[in-house]
């Protein structure tokens, strides 16, 4: 009797919360259904990872349901294939020279930026160096094309001949491209990371400097021991943050700026670029899955490790 | 006063040196230069004649101009016309949906009051962190919603976006003090109303800014058509820009395994001009914009690096 009652008064005070919460559940609505439409739904088809879809059947879901099962068999396949360790090495090795190299080149011109006595010319130099990262891998491949074509490019036609070097045919010539890669990614992003380090920079108090100042510190003083440690907490999370991504690359990049010439696919092939070339070329399901879902599981491993390391050195600064 | 004054001096002692500030000075220039000379060099070649391009190649200095390539984009036989309108179509109708969507989203989450805020805070959050990859995507998209060959490919896949709902929601708590919205729930106000003409008006700078980045995610995107349209009506200008460059190079690589020199073939498809022409037309809006919008857009950065 007594709980019956008791019963009753909480799903009447849950369907009281749920009337009053209402309105807000319906704004949140649209959101939610985009959310699981496109983020949720193709969470689920991740156990195609363990099926050989075929196709041939009614509806898309007799499909789904009805494919055979065949366990780690794509899993084996995908290791055993000499592409695996390729496409994970150049993920891998690109990621790292993104993350060392960029870090110090935004460093560096987020320190210039700061130290500049122009304030005008700075605003104006970080506006330029920050435009790359408004433009497309399309539009790169472009600009990248005016330099390297073979018949026109600026390098065969006009740098070239000045040291009497004979043309070179830089879309088939893979061992220009890691440079190539490196220089493209740092040209996209730098000017985004210097912004993001310059925020972090005008954030120090400016008392330190002074006080260096009058203790008889000269400017070089103040940079290497000043700047650079309070600027090491933004680095040191940042870089986490990108060792955590370090399984997934940037496709366009891999994909865009090299045009797709078959000869550099043994320096541009990325996991990205291969679950691609294997879901659109070659149609094959099982395997673009598995390999994604390797990429996902790892990441997302990846991330929570991350997080756990920036929350012990800063709480605040910690995803969640 | 005094103090202020104080502090201004000391400043002005502690900086670098003349020489030291012409040093950072040419490495800026340089680099800056590096970032747009590519741009400058895609415009020239766009306005250079075609002749002189085949004799000389690509250069900064041309011999001789000529704007045939725009003549013959801006014509409406040009093929660039209707990619133009469907990036254009593309971009507004898709970042208007998207700051709805987002900004209802980022409402409701930023209510305190709201009973499931935290249930849907994780799984907004949680596809920051995990996603079922490009295969199982692309099978929702075809199979499932049939996306493929309709325009809605090319909007509905990206109006929701968990990173800007989160930015959003906290510059709503940054901003908008809850007294307020209590204040009008007394006054008998609707959410859907509130949202609209207390929330939105006082977030205008943050929508202003999070509306410019949808904005040249709907412009730069490529990856849309390339997954899921085959149909050339529907190409945007991004995609048409990558399907040209790949056949003329397409058409090259032919042309040179066969031994011979660029055939009649390859005439009938845009020249070099043009198709650095196109370039300029997917550039020239956004650099052309740059310079009155890029205060919101380095602080859509700052602050989203702040609460990364």
């Amino acid at each position: 009797m007594d709980s019956k009652s008791d019963k009753r008064i909480r799903t009447r005070r849950k369907v009281r919360d749920f009337k009053k919460n209402l309105p807000l559940l319906g704004m949140a609505l649209p959101g939610m259904v985009f959310l699981f439409l496109f983020s949720y739904l193709p969470m689920g088809g991740i156990v195609l990872a363990f099926k050989n879809l075929t196709f041939g059947r009614k509806t898309f879901f007799e499909n789904f349901m009805k494919s055979d099962w065949v366990g780690l068999k794509n899993f084996q396949y995908l290791f055993s294939s000499p592409d695996c360790l390729l496409i994970i090495r150049n993920t891998l090795l690109y990621n790292l020279a993104f993350i060392i190299l960029g870090t110090c080149l935004s460093i560096f011109i987020a320190i210039a930026l700061n130290e500049l006595l122009s304030k005008r010319l700075s605003k104006f130099y970080q506006n330029v160096i920050l435009l790359p990262y408004f433009l497309s891998w399309v539009v790169f491949s472009y600009l990248f094309y005016a330099f390297l074509s073979i018949d026109h490019g600026i390098l065969n036609r006009s740098i070239l001949p000045l040291f009497g070097t004979q043309p070179i045919a830089w879309y088939s010539e893979p061992k220009y491209w890691p440079g190539f890669i490196v220089f493209a990614n740092l040209l996209k992003y730098t000017g985004y990371n210097s912004v993001v380090y310059l925020a972090a920079l005008t954030g120090i108090d400016q008392e330190l400097y002074e006080v260096a100042a009058l203790d008889g510190a000269g400017k070089w003083d103040q940079i290497r021991h000043i700047t650079i440690p309070l600027l090491m907490n933004v680095v040191i999370i940042m870089t986490i943050f990108s060792i955590g991504r370090i399984f997934s690359s940037d496709f366009g990049l891999f994909y865009q700026l090299p045009m797709q010439s078959g000869q550099l696919i043994g320096v541009t092939n990325t996991i990205d670029t291969y679950v691609y070339r294997g879901l659109i070329n070659n149609g094959d399901f099982a395997i673009s899955t598995a390999t994604g879902m390797m990429q996902s599981v790892v990441g997302f491993g990846l991330v929570l490790i991350t997080n756990a390391v920036v929350r012990k050195i800063d709480k605040e600064k910690a995803m969640f | 006063m005094k103090t202020k004054m104080a502090v201004v001096s000391h400043r002005k002692g502690n900086m670098i040196s003349k020489p030291a500030d012409a040093v950072i000075n040419i490495i800026l220039m340089l680099l800056s230069l590096i970032c747009i000379l590519p741009c400058i060099l895609v415009f020239i070649i766009s306005i250079t004649d075609e002749a002189v391009i085949i004799k000389n190649g690509y250069s900064f200095f041309p011999e001789k101009f000529a704007v045939l390539a725009y003549e013959y984009l801006l014509k409406p036989e040009g093929g660039i016309f209707r990619a133009y309108m469907v990036t254009i179509f593309v971009t507004v109708f898709g970042t208007c949906l998207s700051l709805i969507v987002v900004s209802m989203l980022a409402y409701a989450l930023y209510r305190t009051d709201f009973k499931y805020r935290r249930v849907i805070s994780f799984l907004v959050f949680f596809t920051m962190l995990f996603s079922g990859g490009m295969v199982p995507w692309y099978l929702v998209c075809t199979q499932i919603l049939h996306l493929k060959n309709t325009i809605w490919a090319l909007i509905l896949p990206m109006v929701m976006s968990s990173w800007n709902v989160i930015l959003m929601r906290t510059f709503f708590s940054s901003m908008i003090p809850m007294a307020l919205i209590d204040a009008a729930k007394i006054d008998g106000c609707s959410e859907i109303r509130t949202w609209w003409s207390i929330v939105l008006p006082l977030a205008k700078p943050a929508m202003g800014t999070i509306a410019l980045f949808t904005a040249l995610q709907y412009w730069n995107d490529w990856y849309l058509p390339l997954m899921l349209i085959d149909d050339k009506k529907l190409y945007n200008l991004q995609y048409l820009l990558q399907k040209i460059q790949l056949n003329i190079t397409m058409m090259a690589s032919l042309a040179s395994q066969s031994g011979g020199k660029l055939d009649t073939e390859i005439h009938a498809l845009p020249s070099e001009g043009i198709r650095m022409a196109m370039c300029i037309f997917v550039i020239g809006p956004i650099v052309l914009a740059y310079p009155f919008f890029q205060r919101y857009l380095v602080k859509g950065i700052t602050i989203g690096s702040v609460k990364g």
